[in-house]
């Protein structure tokens, strides 16, 4: 064991994954009569050799096979052939003894022609491995390197395996080694298996069946093969239109829900008090040096909950964005309400407070906030798109957010008097709400709701004192679009434009997709002031 | 017969009273202080104590087309009420005609494509930059290129009657979709870099004393004839038209005016003028790039204004210098401080400065007047 050892780490990658079965059971033994092929002198003899390890299902076989892409198999003159595991000694797989090595032993040597067949061999090995990666990786190499021998190996390791995923990937590999079939049958249905597989690797293959040779005859005799190829051509084509679609989709509702969150604040600080609260993108960018802040605290004094840190710097952030856009109202806003345009400038100012602040205390330079281990990763769907989970997480949270902000417009005191005050806030004042507070307070709510956008800006780009920038202009699309003091019409706008852009993005690319947006934006404005759900009745103006 | 005379005698008055004796008198002091300091530059040396630096030319230079674009501003919204947030977007299209055709000049060809169209393959300029090496063509685009632009856009907001912080919204949205355009390296405006390696000017060279006090005085005369144009509009029935619009539009409407053509007018006419004052910085400054147009750029504008006093015409010089001075002296010596700064005179001048400085100027007046 101990002389294995060393021999064994100077192993390929893909042996030393097969190591745990190698090391307690180091006794596999090969048989020598696949063995004595290495030690002929023909190329066809050692290749039916290579071949043969290669289906042996045998762990040991694997090993040889690994030592001969090394150039560590040699053979002795009385036709032995051994391992050579460190200077001078050598392991006879046939025996498991490890002797010295004869002074007159040769390296097997190898030229393209073996070493193809050695890959080939190695691939069909580690169809047989213990390691389920390594059996994936296999299969998905033989995938790629069809050919119609390797079919029994294929056959045997589909009746061994468990795994669903490699499973598919056999059967696939399965199809691609039948398409070299001299029988057409066996390739018409191999290349249905194909369509059904619905993966866009295929579509070179079926491409090539297709192809037409340099004379302008097909390179694929058999009618009936090229029909079938040209149908899971169009299965494959059809279903990857399917999966961008989607995808589309999906990245849309994402960053519409970006968007959503961004807006939502605003849509309450604008929307409902005709606020222009042009520090709003500031408050995004406290929101996620708030999350920073709790990552750090977590990693100081609670490294076990890291994964809950998120979770913790929603409260934390929501509350220090309310208070400072409390703040913020009563000293500065609350002797602008009527002339929007001076609280334009105004709040403007405070944003380069705020932004200059943040730089003095975090630097200029952006701080790392990393997701926790939960949102790693993502699900796939329709074969292979991958829905992230940070994304998936932050679609779920723009959606909790916007339930929790209606029912607090719709269902509670404070809520109440702030439609109120939208309607008519001498008249509020008169049948006694307390408007001073109730501003306060509502412009505290949008504030907090900016705060918890910036804990999920913080999960997916990167945090640093011009991050709010980016998000001003957009949000005040989606409010203006949306309509101002529409709840519904700020979650229609921000989804919309969120599709939309990721919809135009493949064809204009990402640039070219904002300008249009903003064009667009630009031009239905133009139609409908009043933006996609106007107030009806006598608060329109 | 009684309104046709009130007629006639508003015309009048509109007519000799374009600025009060006192006035021009101060005005024409101020610009002939201006207008001796290149020649200081030029007549003593470097070390003599009469000598301006080269330096303070320049900065006072790029100062004027400032103030320019904040007279253009104040129009806009010290008299129409229309607050724009995309002057900075007008300023840098007059500065890329006028830019571009510095850089045609300045190659050995003009029919040479600068650098950033060798990278694209372009073997030769796109028909939105053809004829753009003639001086008067380019000085052409400059005008109209920022003049058509306000025409369209401001048709299509004022005829749906968009305004106020909309307005206001929009228009930058606008200015931020342009500078996104042409930071993009394939839509032939330099992408990020601009254009730059700006060598002649109507075959002079450009960086010689000479022609930068050349440039200096053109950028003070077009600032004088801003301001006697902005002036005679203003002080025009048609001014008060647009006075009237910024207090009350509906009303306006009601007695049977339409807003729209008068809002265009002035709008058009401020962009114009923002125009022709980013084609005089960008020689003096020697580059224009994308980021001319960014929407801090445009709010800065803003507070120029607000500061010097919106509705004044000459509040907006003032407050373009001070702001400017400012600057200059917080970048060099204490930058961490210049944001807190800004952000500050944002505050306090729309908390505490409604009208500005001039405003504050004409309150202590009234008061000493009072007093004695």
């Amino acid at each position: 064991m101990a002389v294995i050892y060393p021999f064994l780490t100077r192993l390929l990658c893909a042996a030393l994954l097969v190591l745990p079965a190698y090391a307690c059971n180091a006794t596999e033994l090969v048989d020598r009569a696949v063995l004595s092929g290495l030690a002929s002198d023909n190329n066809n003899d050692k290749i039916e050799a290579i071949t043969a390890l290669g289906q042996l299902s045998n762990p040991g076989a694997a090993a040889i096979l690994a030592a001969l892409g090394e150039g560590k198999v040699l053979v002795a003159a009385d036709g032995t052939v051994l391992v050579s595991v460190a200077a001078g000694k050598a392991l006879n797989p046939a025996t498991g003894e490890t002797v010295t090595s004869p002074a007159d032993a040769q390296t097997v040597n190898m030229n393209n022609r073996l070493r193809r067949a050695l890959q080939a061999a190695q691939a069909s090995a580690e169809l047989f491995s213990p390691v389920a990666a390594t059996r994936l990786a296999a299969a998905v190499k033989l995938q790629k390197e069809a050919d119609a021998s390797r079919t029994p190996v294929i056959e045997r390791a589909l009746t061994q395996e468990k795994d669903p995923q490699i499973v598919l990937a056999l059967n696939i590999a399965l199809a691609s080694s039948a398409i070299k079939s001299s029988d057409a049958a066996v390739r018409t249905k191999a290349v249905i298996a194909l369509g059904e597989s619905k993966n866009p690797a295929f579509k070179q293959v079926l491409v090539e069946i297709l192809a037409k040779d340099a004379s302008g005859g097909f390179a694929e005799p058999s009618a009936e093969v090229r029909l079938a190829a040209k149908k899971s051509l169009e299965q494959i084509e059809d279903h990857q239109t399917i999966v961008s679609w989607v995808g589309n989709l999906f990245y849309g509702l994402s960053l519409g829900s970006v968007l959503l969150l961004a807006a939502l604040g605003l849509a309450i600080t604008f929307g409902l008090m005709g606020i222009i609260n042009m520090a709003h993108g500031e408050l995004l960018m406290i929101g996620a040096y708030a999350t920073y802040l709790v990552q750090s605290f977590f990693k100081q004094y609670l490294p076990g909950a890291m994964d809950w840190y998120v979770v913790a710097a929603l409260p934390f952030a929501f509350v220090i964005t309310a208070l400072v856009g409390m703040l913020l109202e009563r000293t500065v806003i609350r002797w602008l309400y009527g002339r929007p345009l001076e609280t334009l400038l105004a709040t403007w100012g405070i944003s380069l407070i705020l932004m200059q602040t943040v730089r003095s205390i975090f630097g200029a330079q952006n701080v790392e906030v990393s997701n926790p281990s939960w949102m790693n990763g993502g699900i796939t769907v329709l074969g292979n798109l991958s829905l992230s989970y940070n994304r998936l997480v932050i679609i779920g949270f723009a959606l909790c957010v916007v339930v929790i902000v209606w029912l607090v417009l719709n269902y509670t005191r404070l809520g109440l008097f702030v439609r109120a005050i939208t309607q008519n806030r001498r008249m509020a004042d008169c049948v006694g709400v307390p408007t001073g507070r109730v501003d306060m307070l509502a412009f505290g709510l949008g504030s907090g709701i900016a705060g918890l956008a910036g804990v999920a800006l913080s999960q997916l780009s990167n945090v640093g004192p011009d991050l709010g920038r980016g998000y001003i202009v957009d949000s005040f699309m989606v409010v203006v679009l949306g309509g101002v003091g529409q709840l519904a019409g700020t979650v229609v706008a921000a989804m919309g434009l969120g599709a939309l852009n990721k919809f135009i993005e493949p064809f204009w690319g990402a640039v070219i997709a904002k300008i249009a947006i903003l064009l667009f934006i630009v031009l239905f404005v133009q139609k409908r002031p009043q933006g996609l759900f106007a107030p009806k009745g006598r608060s329109a103006e | 017969m009684n309104t046709q005379n009130t007629r006639v005698s508003l015309l009048d008055a509109t007519q000799t009273n374009l600025f009060s004796a006192k006035a021009w008198s101060g005005i024409g002091i101020v610009v002939l202080f201006f207008a001796l300091l290149p020649v200081l530059n030029l007549a003593f040396p470097a070390g003599h104590a009469l000598h301006v630096s080269a330096f303070a030319i320049a900065l006072i230079g790029k100062f004027i087309c400032y103030a320019m674009a904040a007279l253009a501003l104040d129009l806009v919204w010290g008299y129409a009420g229309i607050l724009s947030l995309g002057h900075g977007l007008f300023f840098a299209l007059g500065g890329y005609a006028c830019g571009m055709y510095l850089m045609r000049v300045g190659k050995p060809s003009p029919e040479i494509v600068p650098d950033f169209m060798t990278f694209l393959s372009w073997k030769t300029y796109p028909w939105f930059w053809s004829f753009t090496e003639h001086f008067w063509y380019a000085m052409l685009l400059v005008v109209l290129v920022p003049g058509l632009l306000a025409f369209i856009f401001g048709y299509f907001a004022f005829r749906s009657r968009i305004k106020g912080v909309y307005f206001s919204i929009i228009t930058q949205a606008l200015t931020f979709a342009a500078m996104l355009l042409f930071f993009r390296n394939e839509t032939g405006f330099g992408g990020n870099n601009g254009f730059t390696d700006f060598k002649t000017i109507l075959g002079f060279d450009i960086t010689s004393p000479q022609t930068r006090a050349f440039l200096y005085w053109a950028s003070l005369s077009a600032l004088l004839l801003a301001l006697i144009v902005g002036r005679a509009i203003t002080q025009s029935k048609l001014g008060r038209v647009l006075t009237a619009i910024r207090d009350s539009e509906s009303r306006l409407r009601f007695l049977g005016y339409e807003p729209l053509g008068f809002k265009l007018f002035i709008w058009t006419v401020s962009a114009v003028i923002c125009g022709i004052a980013g084609a005089l910085y960008v020689p003096q400054v020697g580059i224009i790039n994308p980021g001319e147009m960014s929407t801090e750029n445009s709010i800065e504008m803003v507070i120029w204004v607000a500061t010097g006093g919106r509705g004044t015409l000459i509040g907006p010089i003032i407050g373009a210098g001070a702001i400017n001075g400012l600057k200059t002296w917080f970048t060099s010596v204490v930058p961490e401080f210049w944001l807190y700064a800004l952000g500050l005179i944002f505050v306090l001048v729309t908390l505490f400065l409604p009208q500005g400085i001039v405003g504050l100027v004409r309150k202590l007046g009234q008061r000493t007047k009072g007093q004695a």
